[in-house]
């Protein structure tokens, strides 16, 4: 799998919330190579922003050669990227990361996402062909809920009750009793966190995908370690790189 | 003026930027335009094919650049900071970008001489270019302790780390007091096989005091600038932004001061210098080779184009064709 840097073409770019984002990029070297749980680097064209921003990889089309991202504003650098128009070109580096695991036919499958950790789940839930229950939290506003439902059973969280669950992702799963021999999962870190403790408690396989601050993207700068319970190939201590080790870890293997 | 280069070559007064080489073709070996021209650079005995290094820390041990930059293009790979044991480093966040530069407290995360030695070494051995380790410790033995482990191994320099602002034990604390740095230069010089770098902190009121210490202790040559100490505050969650809550200042913001500490350092004292500071194209290069520095290392560039390295070593050459130079080291020290 090669890492490119590419100035790409943006196909689209529509608002789904106040500060939530969808891009298109047409971008084949990096598209046809991508899985879901991947993410790719958007350089900023102001040169006093020199660090790559990592976004998830929302989804893929392999066949046109075009990746998209579902963003949210969170600073300077993201709110450049929300005022490119189609046809705008963008700076990318990717795929980079590891993905989710390509799970077989005859598994059933969790597929949770807590706010802005929701995008990366779409593309599994396109890709997997096993059965497949959708669980998304939301703060209150909904998101990406309706492409869920093309390939997966959804149901939704909202903090305050007006969709959905009242209360968060393990609310949903436990009131709605859903059970899953995989979950995958990408959010908050107490989210993760609980994950982590609910499915060890069910000796369920359980895969997160994290996030840290991140420079380089590629493994080399050592900025994004999480602990990990076993030694870490990289410098034999417990710091797994989650831009190259990860994002995505088996829930056992890290310490959250 | 003192320059001893041709500034009135044809092609005008602009620099050829690394930007409008992008996808030009390669020219071949042996065309008459480049026939003579020569970027080999000397560093205490050691001649790399090129000015261009990598900044310890930014480029781990050369694997993951590898696959955007062909190491063999490099005048040299500078390894990230190796100890005798292995190091954990700091808790994260560990960076954070500020306007132009970015501020890193990595501690100095590796794992220690016996890897290093097993797997590092020998990846790098399969590209041609010079190898350099960058060494630290928390006290003088474990520094000796590496540069005796390196003795036998196929290491071109060694570079000591004296100047890292984000370690509680050694680091900077060797860097900051002109009698230490004599003291650890001495000492290394003692027991090292390859010859001796030190890499100086810019966290001092005088540069030039370590440097000389450096070079009264046997140093062979010199690195500038590490990081500057700074700091940046998240206001919206009323923390530090990095977790050591301070951190070492990179990136095109600094490199004016170590442009200036470069040029008085090369003033001060009679060694090779590999400046670095904030280099991101060929231009900023080809300032520190004027200002004095006989090589260069390329740092946190890599981290907003995996490219930077390769891209500058062309954009040296492109220069020097511009201007008719040559031989690069025409341009060491040539502006004074």
């Amino acid at each position: 799998m090669t890492k490119v840097k590419m100035t790409a073409v943006i196909n689209s770019q529509e608002q789904l919330l106040k500060d939530v984002f969808s891009m298109w990029i047409h971008s084949p070297e990096i598209a046809m190579n991508a899985w879901g749980g991947q993410f790719i680097s958007l350089y900023s064209q102001d040169g006093a922003r020199l660090l790559p921003r990592p976004v998830s990889i929302c989804e893929l089309d392999r066949e046109k050669g075009d990746l998209r991202i579902v963003y949210r504003i969170a600073g300077a650098g993201t709110r450049e990227f929300a005022s490119r128009k189609k046809g705008d070109s963008i700076t990318i580096l990717g795929p980079l990361g590891n993905g989710f695991p390509k799970l077989p036919a005859n598994k059933k499958v969790l597929l949770i996402g807590g706010g802005i950790g929701i995008p990366p789940m779409l593309q599994m839930a396109k890709d997997l062909s096993c059965e497949k229950i959708a669980v998304l939290g939301y703060r209150d506003q909904l998101f990406l809920e309706k492409e869920f439902a093309r390939y997966a059973k959804v149901y939704v969280a909202t903090e305050d009750g007006s969709a959905g669950n009242r209360g968060n992702v393990l609310d949903a799963v436990r009131e709605n009793q859903l059970s899953a021999d995989v979950i995958l999962a990408c959010g908050p870190l107490p989210m993760l966190r609980a994950l982590k403790a609910y499915a060890m408690e069910n000796q369920t396989e359980c895969y997160l995908s994290l996030e840290e601050k991140m420079a380089c993207g590629v493994g080399a700068c050592l900025a994004c370690v999480c602990q990990s319970t076993e030694v870490d190939s990289h410098s034999h201590v417990h710091n797994k790189r989650i831009c190259k080790d990860g994002p995505v870890f088996k829930a056992e293997e890290v310490e959250l | 003026m003192n320059m001893k280069i041709n500034l009135h070559a044809p092609g005008g007064g602009r620099t050829t930027t690394h930007e409008s080489l992008a996808g030009a073709p390669d020219i071949p070996e042996g065309m008459p335009s480049n026939q003579q021209r020569s970027l080999k650079v000397n560093i205490a005995g050691v001649e790399l094919k090129n000015p261009v290094m990598t900044a310890s820390g930014t480029f781990g041990s050369g694997a993951e650049y590898s696959e955007f930059v062909d190491l063999s293009l490099l005048g040299a790979v500078v390894t990230k900071g190796v100890a005798n044991v292995p190091w954990p480093g700091n808790p994260t966040p560990r960076i954070a970008e500020t306007y132009g530069g970015m501020i890193n407290a990595i501690g100095l995360q590796n794992p220690g001489i016996d890897v290093f030695i097993q797997r590092d070494i020998p990846f790098l051995k399969q590209y041609d270019t010079r190898i350099v380790v960058n060494v630290c410790g928390k006290t003088t033995e474990d520094y000796v302790e590496v540069v005796e482990r390196l003795a036998d191994q196929p290491v071109d320099l060694l570079e000591i780390n004296i100047s890292c602002p984000n370690v509680k034990e050694g680091g900077i604390a060797f860097g900051q007091d002109p009698a230490a740095v004599e003291r650890i230069t001495r000492e290394v010089k003692k027991h090292a096989r390859q010859p001796v770098i030190m890499k100086l902190s810019p966290n001092v009121t005088d540069i030039t005091e370590m440097a000389k210490a450096a070079q009264a202790g046997g140093a062979d040559g010199l690195s500038l600038i590490n990081t500057l100490t700074g700091m940046k505050i998240d206001i919206h969650k009323r923390t530090f932004a990095v977790a050591n809550k301070t951190g070492g200042l990179s990136g095109p913001a600094i490199k004016p001061v170590a442009l200036r500490m470069v040029y008085q350092t090369a003033q001060a004292v009679d060694l090779p210098i590999i400046g670095m500071g904030g280099i991101m194209t060929a231009e900023d290069a080809i300032e520190f080779m004027l200002a004095g520095a006989s090589a260069v290392a390329v740092g946190t560039a890599n981290f907003h184009n995996p490219y930077a390295t390769k891209e500058i070593a062309e954009g040296i050459e492109a220069y020097m064709k511009q201007y008719d130079i040559q031989d690069v080291k025409q341009l060491i020290g040539a502006v004074s």
